[in-house]
């Protein structure tokens, strides 16, 4: 009771009128850890060492962009602090990664973390912390389910679509062709296979001939190009990571094999997967893809790929410009800027999240013309478009329009 | 009366507290007291280090007290997470049953792989070994299989809480239990060690045709010590499923037996507490690598490898005889 | 039937891979009687060298030839800066050594290089062998190339002092040295070859599997079964055992029902260690007896 003089009543009582006349300011402004006047706290895990290190090359493309958007004063403001975490591609590690981010360096969102099996460790962890697991940089088709875990969230063509737009193309151009498959025994292999069945429908059974798994520690998959050959198929359905899709490239044309090949776009670089396995070999391969290839000549003066040249040459010298996972990586965390722009002074983790789902027909601009960016409380799948293409010898051309294989609901 | 007691000469009572004993209770001290101290993050990580350290703990039965090389103790632990995964999942069953379920299983599976294992020696053994850790994630991932283990999908675990309403996270509740499991099994691994038993061991290790010439019947200790090896290391998967809440395939590579292989060797071949230290090496060494340098965290974390191997030839273990003998030495010329 | 052939043949072009492989393996065996981890990733190291040199202009046989050279003398000089500090350490440590040396080694590589695969030339061309498409001229050359390597170190370690003295410093180091053989150098010089082996294994893989930082992993695994199979003494026995594992595996995949592909390996595997129980020394091995 002493120490409450009058003096001292009067000094706290004009500092709570103090705080209530700049709550109404304050209140405009809201923060969730890793969010603050100065910077924005962005997590990732991304494999740089193990057996799926090649794909690193895309947490470092992040980090170069995000570099650059710094260097241009940030976003609205603020510096991004972009902190990735190597996990190995070991699901273990990327529990403790992601705890790590959340936890002790207290990120806003985890970003583009990298791989199914460690994005499916983490899943339930950043859903119950209420963290955003925005972006995830899988096309596994198990993502994009707002019911369930509101808080993970996809971006690119889920490979059960993909599957379903070649489905499309042969059912219209094909229908009587014997299918082989030549998959990678997992998530992502499997995936594929599912949404070209599935987009087939009933005639999957008597179309599909062959389906031949290879698991990553293979040295070749040439006894399953000579098993496929052998099976009679002449339309090949080849979901491969870009060393052994090169090599069953090769292996088809040294066999003396030619089927209408169908090439799942993880591995359409012309520069990484076609050149090489022989540019000749790869002649009239079918693809789709949804962003502009860095080489195609027909994209040269494209504003959108200049401008992705030159950051390239300022910010990552050393990266590899043939390998689309460069452009990949740019376009997704073009579009993470989007969003966290979108949020304004609103950084809560329930904002970036809203933000998210709520992007309307967007356009980066390294997506091929016509694929836009959609979302919304219900729809957690952003781009669901992709153009088929075929490798004339050089270079990919569009075939046909902008095609969409939209996967309902959950997975 | 005073005369008699001073006649009698002077009984040094032996010392209740030898420097490893007040090193043992000081250690089991600080590992109750951290959880309450640290960030619930360096718990789970901690968590982790005993669960690798019992994992260890086998292998070092196996390969330090038994010298039957393993390059395949992976498949054990894998064993183990998905009995405790398949167990909690699709049976409902309590956690705390799970770890006596994985050990079981991976007792017998030890054993029964020790049968043929009998006739393969070092470099045969480890082919043997290592065919076990490859064959372990493809049998996991095979289709006929995938509505038990989940396939390439794997299987996510809930998390216990504290029982009887402690006032413990998830996290520290977990800690505990681990930190008890993980004291019984070293307390019975050091018994087993100095027991008749630990010295048949060691003499097949040793030298197996004395032993054998002296009457241990070397065949059934070998596929003993690979059951109870196994079992301790299918223990240390249960736990860790449960404190990771995921089993997938990916999580059981060939890099986790070598990983448990590294462990040993820096934490002391044949030294019981070494495994404690390889754990430490094996969850925390990769992160203090990507720290130095993320580009080239591969080869800061061989560098740091081949420093210890330098330091300390023969593990902590090794580094900890040499001191003790040392300071033997100091006490006896002062 | 004819698929059956096809396996077969595809399988021995496979197996020439691993029988070259096998005998860095073996080299690395007969000069230290333990395995090396790192031997892939070594033979790995060296092939992106070739490469190197190969973009800067070199004509092949000389990068070829260069490689080889270098690969050698980074070979000898790991051994004595490396190893020889921890000579008298317990075997296990050795083999953490390995791993330690696999882990910089591989990391190195893509740092440097980084990981999307390039291409490496062969000096045999891509033209079918015999008219059959199943085997071209580069797996033919390929599997010449291994059984000249072959044929020089059946001759190295039958008749020539150096390989004896190899051989003597590798078993019995203490006996070996009272003859006045130079324990350290033998050892050195036996990692020396061995790199020099995989260096020309690395380089004729590569055109086939294309080369990567991760290139070797599975094809070391698949050599040290072949030579494990073949007899750890036996270079003969380890290209007749990579050979026989490029068809097993091949067979395996195509021909077990339901788990075949998924499970090649460890059925490969499996059927090695059969033949292991059944004799222990490998197909053309030796086994040391021991006597009390």
């Amino acid at each position: 009771m002493d120490g409450f003089t009058p003096r001292r009543r009067l000094v706290l009582a004009a500092a709570f009128a103090l705080a209530f006349a700049a709550t109404p300011a304050a209140a405009q402004k809201k923060y969730d850890p890793g969010a603050s006047d100065a910077e924005i706290k962005i997590g990732n895990i991304n494999p740089y060492s193990g057996p799926a290190s090649a794909y690193g090359l895309i947490g470092k493309t992040i980090g170069a962009y995000f570099n650059k958007v710094n260097a241009e004063g940030g976003i609205n403001g603020r510096k991004i602090n972009y902190i990735s975490y190597d996990d190995g591609y070991s699901p273990p590690k990327a529990v403790e990664q992601a705890r790590k981010l959340v936890e002790s360096d207290e990120v806003l969102l985890i970003f583009q973390s990298l791989g199914t099996p460690s994005n499916t460790a983490i899943q339930k962890y950043m859903n119950a912390k209420k963290v955003p697991q925005l972006f995830v940089a899988t096309g596994a088709t198990k993502w994009g389910d707002p019911k369930n875990f509101p808080w993970t969230m996809g971006w690119q063509p889920t490979y059960q679509s993909e599957g379903r737009i070649y489905a499309k193309f042969l059912l219209a151009n094909h229908l009587n062709g014997k299918i082989g498959i030549l998959y990678q025994n997992d998530d992502y292999g499997k995936d594929y296979v599912k949404g070209l069945k599935d987009g087939l429908g009933d005639k999957a059974k008597s179309m599909v001939v062959a389906e031949v798994p290879y698991e990553p520690a293979d040295p070749t998959v040439d006894s399953q190009m000579v098993r496929l050959k052998a099976s009679g198929a002449d339309v090949f359905f080849n979901v491969t990571t870009p060393k052994f899709a090169a090599q069953a490239i090769k292996k088809a044309a040294e066999i003396g094999w030619q089927p209408v090949h169908l090439l799942n776009n993880v591995s359409q670089s012309v520069g990484s997967v076609l050149k090489p396995a022989g540019l000749e070999n790869a002649k009239g391969i079918y693809s789709s893809y949804y962003l502009k290839d860095s080489n195609d000549p027909q994209w040269q003066d494209d504003p959108a790929m200049k401008e992705w040249r030159a950051f390239m040459d300022k910010y990552f010298p050393d990266g590899d410009k043939t390998s689309s996972f460069t452009t990949y990586g740019y376009a997704v965390a073009q579009t993470l800027v989007e969003v966290l722009k979108q949020c304004g002074d609103n950084l809560t983790r329930e904002n970036v999240m809203k933000q998210a789902a709520n992007m309307k027909d967007l356009q980066i601009g390294l997506l091929l013309p016509g694929v836009k960016i959609t979302t919304s409380a219900t729809d957690y799948y952003p781009i669901e478009q992709m153009q088929m293409q075929r490798f004339n010898g050089e270079r990919w051309e569009s075939i046909g329009d902008v095609m969409s294989g939209e996967v309902g609901g959950s997975g | 009366m005073e005369a008699q007691a001073e006649a009698l000469p002077a009984v040094r009572a032996r010392p209740a507290l030898t420097p490893a004993r007040a090193i043992l209770i000081g250690g089991i001290a600080l590992a109750l007291v951290l959880p309450f101290l640290a960030k619930s993050f360096l718990v789970f990580q901690l968590n982790l280090v005993l669960v690798y350290a019992i994992a260890i703990c086998g292998l070092n039965l196996l390969t330090g007290f038994n010298g039957q090389f393993s390059l395949g103790h992976g498949a054990f632990y894998a064993i183990g997470a998905y009995t405790a995964a398949i167990l909690m999942e699709h049976g409902g069953v309590s956690y705390v049953w799970t770890l006596p379920a994985a050990g079981l299983i991976c007792f017998i599976a030890g054993f029964l792989f020790g049968l043929p294992a009998l006739r393969l020696e070092a470099i045969y053994l480890a082919l043997a070994t290592f065919a076990l850790a490859i064959a372990t994630p493809q049998i996991l991932k095979l289709s006929p299989l995938e509505h038990w283990t989940g396939g390439v999908q794997g299987i996510v675990i809930l998390k216990p809480d504290a029982p009887f309403g402690l006032p413990l996270s998830q996290d520290q509740w977990l800690y505990f239990f681990t930190l008890a499991v993980a004291l019984l099994m070293f307390w019975a691994a050091h018994n087993l060690v100095h027991s008749r038993t630990g010295r048949a061991m060691m003499a097949i290790r040793d030298n197996r045709i004395a032993a054998r010439s002296m009457g241990v019947n070397t065949a059934l200790y070998k596929t003993l010590t690979f059951g109870v090896s196994a079992l301790y290391t299918g223990v240390a998967g249960a736990l860790g499923a449960i404190v990771v809440q995921f089993v997938a395939p990916d999580s059981f590579t060939f890099s986790l037996s070598i990983a448990l292989l590294v462990g040993l060797v820096v934490g002391g071949v044949g030294w019981i507490p070494g495994a404690l230290f390889g754990g430490l090496f094996v969850l925390f060494v990769p992160n203090i690598a990507e720290h130095i340098s993320k580009g080239l965290s591969g080869a800061a974390y061989g560098a740091i490898l081949i420093l210890l191997i330098y330091l300390m030839p023969s593990g902590a273990g090794g580094f900890f005889r040499l001191l003790a003998t040392r300071a033997a030495k100091w006490r006896r010329r002062s | 039937m004819e698929l059956l052939l096809q396996q077969i043949v595809a399988g021995l072009a496979t197996g020439g891979i691993y029988a070259c492989m096998a005998l860095a393996i073996v080299m690395i065996y007969q000069a230290i009687d333990h395995l090396n981890f790192a031997q892939g990733e070594m033979a790995m190291f060296s092939t992106f060298i070739a490469w190197q040199l190969l973009q800067w202009g070199l004509p092949y046989w000389a990068a070829f030839v260069l490689t080889i050279g270098i690969s050698f003398v980074a070979g000898l000089l790991i051994e004595r800066i490396v190893f020889k500090p921890i000579h008298d350490a317990p075997v296990l440590s050795h083999v953490v050594v390995f791993i330690a040396l696999f882990a910089i080694i591989n990391s190195a590589a893509g740092f440097i290089w980084d990981f999307t695969i390039k291409p490496l030339p062969t000096p045999f061309g891509t033209s079918p062998l015999f008219g059959s498409t199943l085997i071209g001229a580069h797996q033919g050359g390929m599997i010449a190339v291994t059984l000249l390597v072959l044929v020089f170190l059946y001759v190295f370690f039958r008749y020539t002092s150096v390989g004896l003295a190899m051989r003597a410093a590798a078993g019995n180091p203490e006996s070996a040295r009272l003859v006045g053989i130079r324990v350290g150098w033998m050892i050195a010089l036996g990692w020396g070859m061995a790199a020099a082996i995989g260096a020309i294994a690395g380089m004729l893989i590569a055109p086939v599997v294309f080369l990567d930082p991760n290139m070797m992993l599975g094809i070391l695994l698949y050599g040290f079964a072949a030579a494990v199979l073949g007899g750890l003494n036996s270079p003969g026995g380890a290209v007749v055992g990579g050979f026989t594992v490029g068809i097993m595996e091949n067979l395996v995949g195509t021909y077990v029902p339901y788990v075949g592909s998924d499970l090649k390996l460890p059925i490969a595997l499996v059927i090695i260690v059969t033949v292991l129980v059944v004799k222990p020394g490998g197909l053309f091995g030796r086994v040391s007896v021991q006597r009390v």
